[in-house]
């Protein structure tokens, strides 16, 4: 359980994290989902204590971090997989958590059996580490004191991704036994895959909040036409919200224009159906759905604009990018 | 590196020692932990070597080209003593600044959040180093003070005492702290280096200077210049008015700015 209760941090004039409120939950995976420079890192350094946070607090099971008496047995962290002397070895980093925690020596060979590290590579030393294996090794150092919060900055950065799917299921598992995970990220699908609430963070504040399934559920339905003024009236008739993806060609006649429907897929199929429209499409926007609604929810905060999102922005209709021909 | 996509080792709660009992960290395992630190690194392993390679290297120099009349116990220790002024400060300046040099203060001050605590047991690790260094710095001079007397042809010359040991570990722990504030106030190693270096091997030859051409500071320089009496204090050669001149040196050389620096760390954002 970790509670962020209105945290706000400054530098100067600049507002890092403006208060910020959420809530990570047992046995749930939460994902803090953010753009570069969106004050994620800065909320994650503000609950472990490592940055005052000029108002608000935060609390890891019920507690401040500070009151934690061996902080490293309940809470794992990983802010910065390259945060390590460059000159230990990865055993040796671990040995030095495992012994501050008082844990029995064997825990070090566990974990470096549980993250995949060999041992050539654990009698390494850190500056001849890829980013992959420094993020194995975070993990962990991380898991090491079997804790049941994981707090984790980027734990996918540098991985391939046959170990984005190693870790997805290594986190996986940890909530299903019961524990608090919250995974920042600014790569959306990573996210999208393993959490199972979201909290969207933009410019310092929380723009999102939710379980996955009820932030996708507004994603809606896409559906495709080459008759989408019939479409439209039809779904205008039924009083459903739908939009005009696509702004230029909306004649239809030339291929399908594609319709964003705030309901679900079935409802869309019946309407069309009863007022005889073919569809060429028709799916939910789960898929990529996330993905809109980041881009969405972030645009003014985004520092590059993709172009058919910026087009998109200006028509004020939210686009699947990549989805209309 | 291996892809690894095999299922997770669901490591088993039990066999570690029960949560429900969880004692806060105490500051002795953390002693531990720090001196590990401090050499468990190629750097901190040559700097633990150099303690004892230079105190071999300075008795060999000694032998080697000091007159006879000088080659007597208190010429070899202090002589020993020279490099270590640097070496042990080092130590005692890494410690602290690794760990935002080298950004590793991310996961020491997650692991202990009371970084207090952490300082205190950097601070008292860093002394014991002087534990070991005191020790060689005898025993090879005791070595070298009968190696050059059988060398030279003379009856060793036994001048040193056991509070001349006591002297030299204070006076070697006194640079070491200020070392170690030094590390505590700046927090880079390099920049920390450099103003150890100015403290104790470029102000006092220029406070030196200034003594030998202007009567007036020959007089206050025992009230203001720290090193002169650290260095005294080194040679066991405090008298008097002395103890009172290392007190207010140390007070404000000494105790300020380790006072700043340790109320700076407690509040600074560790990034």
């Amino acid at each position: 359980m970790i509670t962020v209760d209105a945290v706000t941090k400054t530098y100067g004039t600049f507002t890092a994290v403006d208060d910020v409120t959420f809530t990570a939950l047992p046995g749930r995976v939460t994902g803090f989902l953010g753009p570069n420079g969106a004050g994620k890192s800065t909320t994650l350094r503000v609950l472990v204590g490592l940055t005052p946070p000029d108002r608000g607090s935060a609390q890891v099971l019920g507690r401040r971090f500070k009151d934690l008496p061996n902080p490293g047995r309940e809470v794992g962290v990983l802010l910065d997989a390259s945060a390590q002397h460059a000159g230990r070895t990865g055993r040796e980093v671990l040995t030095i958590a495992q012994r501050t925690m008082a844990l029995p020596s064997a825990r070090v060979d566990d974990v470096i059996d549980t993250v995949a590290l060999t041992e050539d590579e654990a009698g390494r030393r850190l500056r001849d580490y890829s980013l992959g294996m420094r993020q194995r090794l975070g993990l962990a150092h991380a898991l090491l004191g079997d804790p049941e919060v994981l707090i984790l900055d980027e734990p996918a950065n540098g991985l391939d991704p046959a170990g984005i799917r190693w870790m997805r299921d290594l986190l996986r598992g940890y909530a299903d036994r019961g524990a608090t995970v919250l995974l920042s990220s600014h790569l959306l699908h990573e996210i999208e895959v393993v959490a199972d609430d979201l909290v969207v963070i933009g410019h310092g504040r929380v723009v999102a909040a939710g379980t996955k399934a009820d932030l996708l559920a507004g994603a809606g339905t896409h559906a495709a036409t080459r008759s989408p003024a019939a479409l439209s009236g039809a779904l205008t008739a039924s009083e459903v919200t739908h939009q005009l993806v696509e702004t230029a060609g909306t004649s239809g006649v030339d291929h399908p224009v594609v319709l964003r429907v705030d309901t679900d897929p079935e409802t869309v199929g019946q309407v069309a159906a009863a007022a005889g429209i073919a569809l060429t499409e028709l799916r939910s926007a789960d898929g990529a759905g996330l993905e809109e609604m980041f881009l969405a929810l972030t645009a003014d905060t985004q520092r590059d604009r993709h172009p058919t999102t910026e087009a998109a922005a200006a028509a004020e209709t939210p686009s699947l990018q990549g989805a209309v021909a | 590196m291996s892809t690894h996509t095999a299922p997770m080792a669901v490591t088993s709660r039990s066999a570690l020692p029960s949560r429900t009992a969880l004692l806060p960290v105490p500051v002795v395992r953390l002693v531990g932990v720090e001196l590990r630190k401090s050499f468990d690194t190629r750097s901190g392993m040559w700097l633990l070597a150099s303690l004892g390679l230079a105190a071999v290297l300075t008795t060999g120099a000694i032998i080697a080209w000091s007159p006879a009349e000088q080659l007597t116990y208190s010429q070899f220790t202090l002589a020993i003593g020279v490099p270590m002024t640097i070496i042990l400060p080092i130590i005692a300046v890494l410690s602290v600044t690794s760990e935002w040099s080298q950004r590793s203060g991310l996961a020491t001050f997650t692991l202990v959040p009371h970084r207090g605590k952490v300082l205190t047991a950097k601070a008292v690790a860093a002394v014991l180093v002087t534990v070991p260094a005191t020790v060689a710095a005898f025993s090879v001079g005791a070595l070298g003070t009968l190696a050059g007397a059988t060398l030279a042809g003379i009856d060793p010359v036994w001048d040193q005492g056991w509070a001349d040991v006591g002297y030299f570990a204070l006076g070697q722990t006194l640079l070491l702290l200020t070392g170690f504030a030094l590390g505590a106030l700046i927090r880079n190693s390099s920049g920390a280096i450099v103003a150890y270096m100015l403290y104790g091997f470029v102000a006092p030859g220029l406070l030196a200077f200034l003594a030998l051409n202007q009567e007036w500071f020959a007089d206050a320089r025992p009230w203001v210049d720290a090193k002169y009496n650290q260095d005294a204090i080194l040679r066991g050669a405090l008298t008097g008015d002395g103890w009172s001149h290392l007190a207010v040196t140390s007070l404000v050389w000494l105790v300020v700015p380790m006072v700043v620096a340790v109320v700076n760390v407690l509040r600074s954002e560790v990034k």
